[in-house]
């Protein structure tokens, strides 16, 4: 009877003993799930969307305040953005890169601007008083409206708005945020009339959507500009004349408090060096090239100095 | 496989992360369970109410669980204590039933041979039926063991680090090998955590081998 | 809060439409029901012929084990990858997802099989072929019908499996009442989340409620005394553990493995 009370204690105990030194070992940044309260005061929370390219621009951030002797914390692929923004204003991340058009929208209820600077400035009034955004950079990657090239020839499209007459026929793929985004299918119906038969969520300019475009389960979708799988399979980026998804260049939107001038210097360089182009070659060299986001942003950062 | 040779580290930190998350659940879930289940037991009454309950805890979906328990509980949203307090609430639901069960198991004559000797009702608990109940209760926390390395992985989907983000990762940029990586290591550490839930039950059951070496 | 969910629920206009609550539970039963019958077919022969025939036992065992550790999450990006670029139209979303809900459902309602048949007591067994028996027809008139409580017990499990499942494959891009949760998720939209999950537990349970009462239809009386026996649960036999006593609605096993 003792020696089964004992292995059984001993057995407890140690299991015990080992699940919590597991637990309280994860201090790697990869293993980022651990509890705030281990971050300590100075430390930067780096957070991003759920999808490649945002991860990305965050692991080039993280490198570049790491690089400056700023500790960072990284908390990657948390979801969409009403899913983080609610984290940076709880504090369980401090620090995100976003884009300067949709952001407006989700703050502005009544956003207008669509050029690179008035959607700036249009931002920076309408940050909520935690929150404050750093310098833009010429860099851009918008949301469109892309339809293959079959599709654009046997309908005559070349801007969002040809889609007018056709949308009651067709399927609208894009991710599940885009039924109630002011960018997504409400703008789509409110700036370009368009009221597609259905609305079908898939993921957030992904493989799902784009395999749903290739093999015909939606007509038209949405990815993003940048995304290299637009050139690979030939599809067409609808234009977009009325400017509905305005200028989105990339800002970091950081907790007001945690900015300090390390900070923003490194930063800001980020989104000096970074534009366009560079940013689409980077995100090819991660979806395409299956390279590892942080490798890539170590490379980016070291051939522009700033790692 | 060079993929996994290049992130072996990370996989591997992604794996205690899960250990973490899985673990830490079935052991705190086993502390809540015994209690519960020796009441349903104890009072005739609350077995239904308590089987019943547990089981309407454990059709509620994984993740909706995972994202509401923030709302319900001053917890901030990324914190990996939702998805601990989710799968302690899992491993509850599961196990109740099994240590009443397990109890149930052991034979009256057992229970009536130990209050005759002078046990008392509290040690005759500990020392004559808890024992015996171990292998139904060790089956059932086996069962749970494997099914709360499988949920966690859901986790994923919230932005929790554990070998759940493989997927999502590997998803995102239409990369196979991190998924399969993911899976296999998921179906590995279950068997981990089968294999060393099967070695305490052996080694807390010597009457179990006593009667085999004799026969 | 309970108010917000209370109003997502009765508003009509959420029943409605390509979207609506209505449409999205047909497809959730639909998807359910279809890959249970497909796992059902294959797992029911499989688990009778390993349990009447015993060979096969070690692998079953371990493969059943072995299963229930898949992560459902993971497969169905595989299934995804493997199954998406080689199907066109509408059967690119349903096939990747259908394939796995019918290999998660296998183990559980294989299990319930192969141990129903082995736990058949011998004395019956024996008295069939006393009575002149062959095989098969021991199988159909013995066996089967006395392993009846634990493959339903299996089925039952499977079920609770496939809906739970069902309700992760809303991540690519399927119907079914897993679209509330992932889409609630995407804008943050509670209501409809806690909406999804209720009505997901409650069509779990209504589910569960007919399949019991099937059960007690379809399992002979004579065996429901057996429930009586509470068997000490021997680790080897890597069967579900025992129903417990008295109870007839017997699903001890975890219905969601990664659900």
């Amino acid at each position: 009877m003792k020696r089964t009370k004992i292995a059984f204690a001993v057995t407890a105990v140690a299991a015990l003993i080992g699940v919590a030194a597991c637990g309280s070992g994860s201090s790697d940044p990869l293993a980022s799930g651990g509890s705030a309260t281990k971050v300590g005061a100075g430390t930067i929370v780096v957070g991003s969307a759920n999808f490649p390219e945002n991860a990305l621009l965050a692991e080039i951030y993280a490198g570049a305040l790491s690089a400056k002797g700023v500790k960072v914390d990284k908390k990657l692929n948390i979801g969409s953005r009403e899913t983080y923004i609610p984290a940076l204003k709880d504090g369980s991340i401090d620090l995100i890169p976003e884009y300067t058009g949709v952001l407006d929208q989700y703050f502005n209820k009544n956003a207008k601007a669509t050029t690179a600077d008035g959607v700036y400035a249009e931002l920076k009034a309408a940050v909520p008083a935690t929150l404050t955004i750093l310098d833009k950079s010429a860099a851009e990657d918008k949301d469109s409206v892309v339809v293959t090239k079959e599709t654009a020839a046997k309908l005559s499209l070349k801007s969002i708005g040809d889609l007018a007459p056709h949308a009651k026929n067709l399927t609208l793929g894009g991710p599940p945020e885009w039924k109630t985004r002011p960018t997504g299918v409400p703008g789509l119906k409110r700036v370009y009339n368009l009221e597609f038969k259905t609305f079908r969520p898939l993921d957030t300019g992904g493989p799902l959507s784009v395999q749903a475009l290739k093999n015909g389960q939606v007509d038209a979708v949405n990815l993003f500009t940048t995304d290299p799988s637009i050139p690979a399979n030939g599809f067409v980026i609808l234009d977009d004349p009325k400017s509905l998804f305005a200028a989105q260049n990339v800002v970091p939107l950081i907790t007001k408090s945690k900015v300090n001038p390390t900070i923003s210097a490194a930063l800001n360089a980020i989104s000096a060096k970074l534009d366009t182009a560079t940013l689409g070659e980077l995100v090819k060299e991660v979806v395409i090239d299956k390279k590892d986001a942080a490798v890539v942003a170590k490379e980016f950062l070291t051939k522009n100095g700033l790692g | 496989m060079t993929w996994l040779r290049d992130h072996l580290g990370d996989v591997l930190d992604l794996a205690v992360q899960h250990i973490y998350l899985a673990g830490v659940p079935l052991i705190l879930g086993l502390l809540i369970a015994l209690p519960l289940g020796w009441l349903a037991r104890r009072y005739r009454a609350l077995y239904p109410i308590l089987i019943i309950g547990t089981g309407l805890l454990y059709t509620i979906p994984s993740l909706a669980l995972f994202i509401m328990l923030p709302l319900l509980l001053p917890i901030r949203v990324l914190d990996p204590t939702n998805v601990l307090i989710a799968m302690t609430i899992y491993t509850v639901a599961l196990l109740v039933r099994t240590v009443a069960d397990g109890l149930g198991a052991v034979p009256d004559a057992v229970n009536q041979s130990a209050t005759a000797m002078g046990y008392k009702r509290g040690r005759r608990f500990v020392s004559v039926e808890l024992p015996l109940a171990v292998p139904v209760i060790s089956a059932g926390l086996r069962v749970a063991a494997v099914s709360n390395v499988s949920i966690v992985s859901v986790a994923a989907l919230i932005g929790v680090q554990q070998l759940g983000s493989l997927f999502t990762d590997g998803f995102s940029r239409a990369f196979v090998e991190p998924i399969l990586v993911g899976v296999v290591a998921c179906v590995l550490l279950a068997l981990i955590f089968d294999g060393v839930i099967l070695g305490a039950t052996f080694l807390a059951t010597p009457w179990l081998r006593a009667g085999k070496a004799s026969g | 809060m309970i108010n917000n969910i209370l109003a997502w629920l009765t508003d009509g206009a959420h029943w409605q439409g390509y979207d609506g609550i209505t449409r999205r539970l047909l497809e959730h039963v639909a998807y359910s029901v279809t890959a249970l019958l497909i796992a059902a077919l294959i797992a029911i022969p499989l688990g009778l012929y390993v349990g009447h025939t015993g060979r096969g036992r070690f692998l079953v065992v371990n493969a059943v084990g072995a299963a229930r550790a898949i992560p459902s999450l993971g497969l169905l990006f595989l299934a995804f990858f493997w199954l998406g670029p080689r199907l066109n139209g509408d059967i690119a979303f349903l096939a990747p997802a259908g394939l796995v809900l019918v290999v998660l459902a296998i183990p559980p309602i294989l299990s319930g099989a192969y141990a129903g048949v082995e736990g058949v007591d011998p004395d019956a067994r024996d008295a069939a072929k006393g009575m002149g028996m062959r095989g098969p027809q021991v199988l159909r008139h013995v066996e089967l019908p006395c392993a009846l409580p634990l493959i339903m017990s299996g089925i039952r499990s499977g079920m609770l499996q496939v809906i739970a499942t069902a309700t992760i494959a809303a991540v690519l891009g399927l119907g079914g009442l897993g679209r509330f949760l992932i889409d609630g998720l995407a804008t943050q939209d509670f209501p409809q989340t806690a909406s999804g999950a209720i009505l997901v537990a409650v069509l779990a349970l209504v589910v569960d409620l007919a399949l019991a009462l099937v059960q007690r239809s379809v399992v002979s009386r004579g065996l429901t005394g057996r429930y009586g026996t509470v068997q000490t649960f021997d680790a080897g036999t890597g069967a579900e553990p025992p129903a417990p006593a008295l109870q007839p609605s017997g699903s001890e096993e975890p219905p969601q493995s990664g659900g």
